[in-house]
């Protein structure tokens, strides 16, 4: 565990910088799920990327390309909005 | 060339607002902060000041709208009274642990109730522990001098904390008399420009502001904003010093009155200062040794220099405009507090709560130790 | 004028006795006095009965107490003598200067100098009534000087009111008790 800063030395009103902030893993939250794509039936509407809360959604320019596993909780909410029934949530 | 007017507080805070010119205003109108923004939105209208006032819903929506104005980079300024205060109140602590140098002008009123639109303090001693600057005006010049020099404690670095002027409900607000502004000018070189040397909202360097404290931060937080209103103190100090040079007055966190060698003394907030100085006068006249200890800077609360103040005084009398049922009253406990292991006889007094009027012959009683502790309570007598 | 002199204004809410309390303090601070004006707030309508003070002192004015026993008491609206106790805390040498032709009864016991400006500002025909008796009062203070007092009233009501008509029924009032 990093060692806790004092109060003289963080930022003024706790504010936090992105180089700042440990970038802890979460995809080890994940309890059994993950979201499974089938390319063939994206429309790349998007909502998938909207709604997730972890932005593990990954795009490249503005195309769907897939899932960051490593940020990824499981929630399954992606494949709750997906339209099209393109995404699933498989075992691990 | 001085331009002395006939004012209002609430004028002459509106006055130098326009001078001042800040980017934002959110505000909600209560009496009898009320003629403040009104007079502000007269002069602003006739293109006397570029200022955006937010008309909001509520005075939480005030403090809401002007925290993220003053963290997105604009000089942000509001006002309010009593209930506005006791709304806003859950913000106010956000607005200090945000650090978001907001000035405010408090119009002070007594809090419901029964509802009452006169002067106390209880809206400022509601937000005591808010973590907020709370500055107290005697007259319309005191109220105006104390706005132009509060953005600059405000936005010091060393501070980074709201900072409210507080001026009595209509005793100041209201009256008219004489005040004398500064330059347009000069006013603008004292304040400078707006810059904010903690991260604001920028698109180029994004931030977290107001994050979530876990029990590993939250303590740390705290502890960081209360040395900021620690230093508050110096600051106030070198800024009324600067502000002397400019005005030829000097408003710093307490004014000694007669002190020298006064063996009484008095300790009071706001408007009734000026009645115990003429009282002063009086029994000076009268080869009695009083003096007047008029506390401008309520927090942070200058326990040193009061305690130097009343230094050779045998007896203190301590003026509360606010009660605390079933304690004892703020500024008494905190001049109890700061004289802790002195000789000297404090005495506390409760008086003018919605509006009671403090006269004369009530602070000669007080000065002679003859007056009850509810001062100017109908049926009251001395214990003694 | 030594020390200081307390005056107390009666009238109905919107009769202009908050405006003549702070146009004679205006004058008197251009002429170096220490003043300070202020109205007393209780239920604030159009038609209450509405006082307001005006404090003048050849030194700056410090206290923030209400005035209780004022040197002179102006009665803008004559019916208020049968309820607003109108000479109440009234100073042993002070006077009452009263809306009317002669003193009612109610104030019997106490100086009344009388000023008819319903009837003077109906003559001039600009309803003035607050501003003759504004004259009167300062010609009966013996300061500031009438030239004074119309400048300080003019800037006050600003571009809303004829400067001519307010100076007029300055000079009336003034005039008649000069």
């Amino acid at each position: 565990m990093a060692e806790l800063s004092t109060w003289e030395s963080l930022p003024i009103a706790g504010a936090v910088r992105p180089s700042g902030a440990p970038r802890t893993k979460t995809g080890g939250w994940r309890t059994g799920e993950k979201p499974a794509v089938d390319v063939s039936l994206c429309v790349n509407c998007l909502l998938c990327w909207l709604y997730c809360p972890d932005s593990a959604v990954t795009l490249s320019g503005e195309t769907f390309t897939g899932f960051d596993l490593e940020y990824c909780k499981g929630c399954g909410i992606c494949a709750d909005v997906c339209p099209v029934a393109a995404i699933e949530m498989v075992p691990e | 060339m001085t331009d002395v007017r006939l004012l209002t507080g609430g004028e002459a805070v509106a006055h130098a607002m326009r001078q001042i010119d800040p980017d934002v205003v959110p505000v909600y109108p209560i009496t009898p902060q009320t003629p403040i923004i009104q007079t502000f939105a007269k002069l602003i209208a006739d293109g006397e000041a570029s200022t955006e006032i937010v008309n909001v819903e509520s005075e939480h929506s005030a403090m809401s709208a002007a925290i993220g104005a003053a963290l997105a980079g604009g000089r942000t300024m509001t006002a309010t009274s009593s209930q506005g205060l006791a709304l806003m109140a859950e913000v106010v602590y956000i607005a200090a642990s945000m650090r978001a140098p907001i000035v405010m002008a408090l119009g002070n009123r007594a809090l419901s109730g029964p509802i009452n639109i006169h002067c106390d303090h209880s809206d400022s001693m509601l937000i005591r522990d808010s973590g907020v600057v709370q500055l107290f005006a005697e007259s319309a010049q005191d109220a105006y001098d104390l706005t132009v020099m509060a953005p600059r404690i405000a936005e010091d670095a060393r501070v980074l904390l709201p900072v409210l002027v507080c001026l009595d409900g209509f005793t100041i607000t209201h009256s008219a008399e004489p005040v004398s502004l500064l330059p347009d000018d000069e006013v603008a070189r004292f304040v400078g420009p707006y810059r904010l040397r903690n991260a604001v909202l920028d698109t180029t360097r994004p931030t977290t502001q107001g994050p979530f404290a876990m029990p590993d931060y939250y303590f740390e937080l705290r502890r960081q904003q209360a040395a900021a209103l620690e230093a508050a103190l110096d600051v106030l100090e070198e800024v009324a010093a600067e502000f002397e040079l400019l005005s030829r007055r000097r408003v710093g966190a307490l004014e000694a009155y007669r002190l020298e060698d006064a063996t009484r003394a008095i300790v009071a907030l706001g408007s009734t200062a000026g009645t115990v100085k003429d009282v002063v006068d009086e029994l000076r006249d009268e080869h009695e040794a009083a003096g007047l200890l008029r506390l401008v800077s309520f927090r942070p609360f200058p326990s040193a220099a009061i305690a130097a103040a009343l230094e050779g005084c045998a007896s203190v009398a301590v003026l509360d405009r606010a009660d605390s049922p079933g304690g004892t009253p703020p500024l008494h406990a905190e001049l109890a507090a700061a004289l802790y292991g002195s000789d000297l006889e404090l005495a506390g007094h409760v008086y003018g709560l919605g509006g009671r009027e403090l006269h004369p012959p009530d602070v000669r009683e007080i000065f002679r130790g003859a007056a009850a502790p509810y001062v100017g309570l109908r049926g009251e007598r001395c214990p003694v | 004028m030594d020390g200081m002199t307390e005056i107390r204004w009666h009238a109905r809410a919107g009769q202009g006795a908050k405006t003549a309390a702070q146009i004679l303090a205006l004058a008197l601070l251009r002429t170096g006095k220490g003043v300070q004006a202020f109205p007393e707030y209780g239920p604030e309508r159009r038609g209450a009965p509405l006082r307001a003070y005006t404090r003048v002192a050849d030194r700056p004015i410090r206290r923030h107490d209400s005035v209780t026993d004022p040197d002179v008491v102006v009665v803008l609206e004559p019916s208020l003598v049968h309820e607003a106790g109108v000479a109440e805390g009234l100073a042993p040498d002070g006077y009452v200067v009263f809306n009317g032709d002669e003193a009612p009864p109610e104030l019997d016991e106490v100086v009344v100098r009388c000023v008819p400006a319903q009837r003077l500002a109906s003559k001039l025909g600009s309803g003035f009534v607050n501003m003759v008796m504004l004259g009167a009062v300062a010609a009966e203070l013996g300061e500031p000087p009438l030239a004074d007092l119309q400048d300080a009233a003019v800037e006050t009501l600003g571009r809303k009111v004829a400067a001519d008509d307010v100076r007029r029924a300055l000079s009336e009032g003034y005039a008649w008790l000069n």
